[in-house]
């Protein structure tokens, strides 16, 4: 068995390059490490200037998303085994702004995510005995899209996204979703003013790659269909009976 | 220290990658994607089809004789069969799709995906069937 795998990893220094250029790296093969154990293994031992984003390593924190030789990834959960005899190429996940190295800007998807009030909105707040009571059906309903880590993977796997950067984009949708099907939510109108926007659904042409590169299964893509049929079910309503109150 | 207008201190200097050109060819599924896009000009394509033959056969037999021959031309079959086969691909990849569109619950549960396109190809072979049956007693 190998006993090292060379790491290919882009580099952009704003100080050094004008564009990312790519360096590699021999680094240890062992048969447990995940392509985040070889960057943290060159950043103590071989080069301490390679910056990257990770915390957990058990991925349920979402930082540590890049691409993987060209698919995106969350580098604690993408073993170095799968990847014999390498080399294996690490870059940031495409769309975002590179800030440095592996590191990318997510400001827009945060400004985007706020839009659609990622929280359960109710008319008036407070139940009479203390707390709002749901079954597991209605738990089951929307728990999938309760799932994501906000780890953009789906961003950067959205060709959409990339031509389109105004596209609000799968995670955002997905978790609009979440709380529009919370038994417990009454702020489906409101942002529905957002999703039904030509930036919103309507931007996605059902490319489906987030939904495959998705590490909890949230299946993005499947939200924003199922909200394109809520929304033009509700544009038929409202040409039908236009009286009828939203 | 003195900052000009333009100049935004400690503001990173992103780099921002542009998207090529053939981005769709830089993946398989990307490539399946345009091509499926693409199957609405061929949809498009037998429904302008139809609609000659409608004004063929509102113009007489005489006119309906030429549109049939006119079909038998290599070039018209050539066009058929490609037609063809991109509506063949765009029914079979958004039928497979459906699933990901209707949630259908029964008995607090999901409907597998299998259930659902199942169906959609059940109902298509049944139209397929009441078609076949009308043209060919006719």
């Amino acid at each position: 068995m190998a006993s090292t795998i060379a790491l290919t990893v882009a580099r952009y220094r704003p100080e050094r390059e004008a564009a990312p250029i790519f360096q590699t790296y021999d680094i240890p093969f062992r048969k447990d490490w995940v392509v985040l154990d070889g960057l943290n293994h060159i950043k103590d031992t071989q080069d301490g200037s390679l910056s990257f984003r990770w915390s957990c390593r058990m991925g349920v924190c979402g930082s540590c998303g890049m691409k993987v030789n060209g698919t995106p990834k969350l580098t604690c959960a993408t073993f170095l085994s799968d990847y014999l005899p390498g080399p294996v190429r690490v870059e940031p996940l495409d769309y975002f702004p590179v800030v440095r190295d592996l590191v990318v800007d997510l400001s827009d998807f945060m400004r985007k995510l706020r839009q659609v009030k990622p929280w359960i909105i109710r008319e008036e707040e407070s139940p009479a005995d203390g707390e709002y009571l749901q079954t597991p059906e209605q738990l089951d309903t929307y728990k999938q899209f309760s799932m994501c880590i906000n780890c953009m993977l789906c961003y950067s796997a959205c060709p959409i996204y990339g031509l389109e950067p105004s596209f609000i984009g799968p995670a955002v949708i997905a978790l609009a979703q979440r709380y529009n099907m919370d038994s417990r939510d009454q702020g489906a109108a409101e942002r529905h003013k957002i999703l039904s926007e030509h930036d919103g659904i309507w931007q996605c042409t059902f490319v489906g790659e987030c939904t495959k590169v998705c590490p909890k299964h949230v299946d993005p893509a499947g939200a924003i269909q199922q909200y394109k049929l809520t929304s033009a079910t509700r544009w038929v309503k409202s040409l039908l009976l236009p009286w009828s109150a939203r | 220290m003195n900052v000009g207008p333009h100049y935004t201190l400690y503001h990173p200097r992103w780099y921002r990658r542009r998207v090529s050109v053939w981005w769709w060819l830089q993946k398989r599924s990307y490539t399946g994607f345009v091509l499926r896009e693409l199957t609405s000009v061929f949809v498009a394509f037998f429904a302008v089809v139809y609609l000659w033959q409608l004004r063929a056969l509102a113009q007489g037999p005489d006119a309906y004789a030429q549109f049939l021959a006119r079909l038998k031309t290599p070039l018209f079959l050539t066009l058929d069969t490609v037609a063809f086969l991109f509506v063949l691909f765009h029914a079979i990849t958004w039928f497979n799709l459906t699933p990901k569109a209707m949630v259908v619950r029964a008995r607090g549960k999901r409907v597998p995906d299998r259930v659902i396109i199942g169906s959609n190809y059940a109902a298509w072979l049944v139209v397929s069937v009441a078609v076949a049956v009308v043209l060919l007693r006719g």
